[in-house]
């Protein structure tokens, strides 16, 4: 490349860079304070629309300038609606669970008198004398944000607040390089994919540059079917231009013309943030022809997916992106040879692209010093479930399960005790107690039979059956399953009949041999990563929970009393109070009456177990208990 | 996959405006097979489901069988065969919100609605689905009522929503009347 385009392009980008850096400082550093508000959809489920409102509202009724802007989610989910406050000569304070009548309080107490609310506060965001801040939590200890470094600190439909944080700087560095030169910074990196499989990124995209053909095309893959996984909806509502960065660097190393953005239409937000932000870019000349001034010509087309699990899929998302239904086919060729409309292809995850822009900026070796010796980088869990902090974290690879859990996520709540962890969605599995101690990385997990899958993990504690976490996976894959491969099609199909009889406690002994021998069959006779790992769940279980299978169907009791038909409701006699009616109010199909002394009996026959008594009944009674199995009930004269 | 229902009968009259409403949306597209799921996605954004004509007037469109246009609104969740009711009723089953009581709540709103996942109430008020999850984990059970995701809906959450709903109608009716 010559060198008056060298500097072209570096000239276009200090421009854009100048006015971003403008910008930004014109909103920090006016002297004037600035709330954040989070409104990620896990925000909005919260209430943060209404409190942004409040905010506005009483901003707008104080009379004073002080900006309110929408920012993403910084992980914290379990404290949201969370809002940041930053007041010139104080640090920034981050409140959580904040509510209108809070947002109110703020305005008025801190913004314009001097009291921070100390008792709203979750933490400071930089160290101080004053308050604790994030860096003081025991997480802040394993946590290492790359991904997540902007999520909830920027305006995610703000292109200006991600060039000003630093960014953008590494695409306009990558078109001075050859591409050679930055596939080969990725190959020595040892990114590997994080949609779930765990291939080198640099080597399939050293695949795809030499392949024949034209144009080439650059898919990056947003359709996060797991169910209990949410970070790729974080990472493209919190922070978009990270992705649109490296599908940018990406595109120009593999030397693709065309990209798409695949999201599921099931998270409008993401798609919306999205669309934005290619607006954006487009405007900034960062998509499009030629640019930065350079000879890179690429250009995006939002995709949204319609709702199946299998289009996550390399070739079945091909399938869908062409028009047609979404079923897999056999691989090889794979789609880096013969992709989209027969073209060399290559399919990132959201997070594989966001690490590229990250990996050339602070260079190879630097990234493949975090994490471990087979698995580099770091990895982003979604954490969800029985756990105190749910929420997104981001550890170096090689973190155990028991930190992730226990410090970073803060435990189990109400006392509970740990039963398990569900890793990897419904092609994972549930580890036991016993491999807590296992590093996260790609191969640890696989060995103990789950695997790192995209990164969703949902926490089981006590009161939750094996029996019927298995046979949930198997309804969604049974129900996923495009039926292409009969295994696929029709074993899942068996051994959900199977689960299905055992939570109904009418499992035979002999059914758990079936399962495992059905598990082998749909393994070995399917095409796709569906049917390959929809026997985890059940495998898995079987490994380490065997026991649990054992009761169902031996003493057709369960054990963690979830499932309905081997549990019944029972009140307490001695235990419930005569003068208390919250049950018999709140039963939803009248179950409940009180006898002649008052003591409220629940009539069985019409009792569907939905557990609304149990909820209601006052702490200090607790005299709604659930028993398993029925025949334990004491029988009741009519 | 899941939902085989047929498509319902429509009068004369509403075909003939459903066909003139389609081929408005088909002019923003191009004519290639690529543009199926977008044409099918935007046709289901204006006309709230994908009734027989539509499907037979954007395979004429593409120039393919009505058969693959079928195909490939059955493969999909997305897309309904029947139309809508005024507010729509999503529960999320994902691991997180089954684990918390998810099915719990569907059952909830199957009683308080009389209506099974994937019907519409006779008097099209709602219509009620699951869907696989929302992404919002961390506030299970989750149901989305209208795109608002709504956070912990147990069963008393599931009537204090529906009460809420007929207030809001109680007020419109009051004023029209």
């Amino acid at each position: 490349m010559t060198n008056t385009r060298k500097q072209n392009i570096a000239s276009a980008f200090e421009k854009l860079e100048g006015n971003a850096v403008t910008n930004w400082r014109n909103l920090v550093n006016s002297g004037k304070p600035v709330i954040m508000v989070g409104t990620a959809t896990c925000g909005r489920a919260a209430g943060a629309l209404d409190v942004l409102q409040a905010f506005r509202e009483e901003i707008n009724r104080q009379g004073i300038e002080c900006p309110v802007i929408e920012v993403g989610c910084m992980g914290h989910c379990y404290a949201e609606p969370l809002v940041i406050v930053s007041k010139p000569d104080n640090p920034s304070i981050c409140y959580g669970r904040v509510n209108p009548v809070i947002a109110q309080r703020l305005v008025k107490e801190y913004i314009l008198g001097d009291d921070p609310c100390l008792e709203f506060v979750l933490g400071a965001m930089e160290p101080n004398d004053l308050i604790p801040s994030f860096q003081d939590f025991p997480r802040a200890a394993y946590e290492h944000k790359l991904l997540l470094k902007n999520c909830g600190f920027i305006n995610p439909t703000d292109i200006d607040h991600y060039i000003a944080s630093g960014s953008y700087s590494t695409l306009a560095k990558a078109l001075h390089m050859s591409s050679k030169l930055i596939i080969e910074q990725i190959k020595k990196s040892g990114l590997k994919g994080r949609g779930g499989a765990g291939f080198s990124t640099g080597e399939k995209w050293e695949i795809c540059r030499n392949a024949h053909g034209r144009p080439k095309y650059l898919i990056c893959n947003g359709d996060e079917g797991d169910p209990g996984a949410f970070m790729d909806r974080s990472i493209l509502e919190s922070d978009p231009h990270s992705v649109l960065e490296g599908i940018l660097i990406a595109a120009y190393a593999i030397g693709a013309r065309y990209g798409y953005l695949y999201i599921r239409a099931e998270y409008p937000l993401a798609v919306e943030h999205a669309r934005q932000a290619l607006k954006q870019a487009k405007k900034y000349n960062l998509l499009g022809r030629r640019i930065l001034g350079s000879d890179f010509n690429f250009d995006i087309t939002l995709f949204q997916g319609s709702g199946a699990f299998v289009c996550g899929e390399e070739t079945a998302l091909i399938a869908s992106l062409e028009g047609k239904a979404g079923m897999p086919r056999h691989r090889p060729p794979y789609p880096a040879v013969y992709g989209l409309y027969g073209k060399p292809t290559i399919i990132n995850n959201v997070k594989t692209l966001a690490f590229v822009p990250h990996i050339l900026k602070n260079g190879a070796d630097w990234f493949a010093g975090i994490g471990t010796e087979t698995s580099k980088g770091t990895a982003v869990f979604a954490l969800a479930g029985k756990i105190v902090s749910t929420g997104l974290v981001e550890v170096p690879m090689g973190t155990t399960l028991c930190q992730v859990i226990f410090e970073v996520g803060s435990g189990i709540p109400n006392n509970k005790r740990f039963k398990a962890v569900q890793i990897g969605g419904p092609s994972g599995g549930c580890l036991p107690e016993s491999a807590l101690d296992l590093p996260v990385d790609f191969n640890s997990l696989a060995e103990a039979g789950a695997m790192m899958g995209s990164g969703g993990m949902v926490v089981l504690d006590e009161d939750d059956c094996m029996v019927e976490i298995a046979r949930y996976f198997l309804e969604f894959t049974q129900k996923e399953s495009c039926g292409k491969c009969t295994f696929c099609r029709l074993g899942t199909r068996q051994m959900l009949q199977i689960l299905d009889d055992i939570t109904k406690g009418r499992g035979k002994m002999e059914d758990l041999e079936t399962l495992e021998r059905l598990a082998e069959d749909v393994q070995a006779g399917s095409l796709c990563g569906l049917g390959k790992t929809a026997p985890n769940p059940i495998l898995t279980t079987l490994r380490y929970f065997r026991d649990e299978y054992e009761a169902h169907i031996i003493e057709k009791r369960c054990p963690a009393l979830m499932c309905r038909e081997l549990t019944a409701y029972y009140i307490l006699p001695d235990k419930c109070e005569r003068s208390c009616d919250a049950c018999v109010g709140t039963c939803t199909v009248e179950a409940i009456s009180p006898n002649k002394q008052r003591i409220k009996v629940i009539d069985q026959d019409k009792c569907i177990k939905c557990d609304t008594c149990r909820v209601a009944c006052p702490p200090q009674y607790n005299a709604v208990i659930k028993l398993s199995p029925p025949t334990k009930l004491p029988v009741v004269k009519k | 996959m899941t939902r085989n229902s047929h498509p319902q009968p429509i009068t004369a009259k509403e075909q003939a405006r459903t066909k003139r409403e389609t081929r408005q949306v088909l002019k923003g597209f191009g004519k290639d097979r690529s543009s199926l799921i977008p044409i099918l996605q935007a046709v289901q954004r204006r006309l709230g489901f994908l009734p027989r004509v539509a499907m037979i007037e954007i395979a004429a469109f593409l120039g393919i069988p009505p058969v693959d246009v079928y195909e490939v609104v059955t493969f999909y969740n997305q897309f309904r065969l029947n139309p809508p009711g005024k507010h729509s009723i999503r529960v999320c089953l994902g691991t997180a919100c089954h684990m918390k009581g998810g099915y719990i709540t569907l059952d909830a709103w199957e009683r308080r609605l009389s209506i099974h996942q994937g019907q519409t109430t006779p008097d099209r008020e709602f219509d009620l689905d699951t869907v696989a999850c929302v992404g919002c984990c961390t506030m299970a059970p989750v149901t989305v009522v209208d795109e608002k995701p709504e956070a912990k809906v147990e069963p008393t959450k599931v009537d204090g929503l529906l009460l809420a709903f007929q207030r809001e109608k109680g007020k419109k009716d009051s004023k029209k009347s």
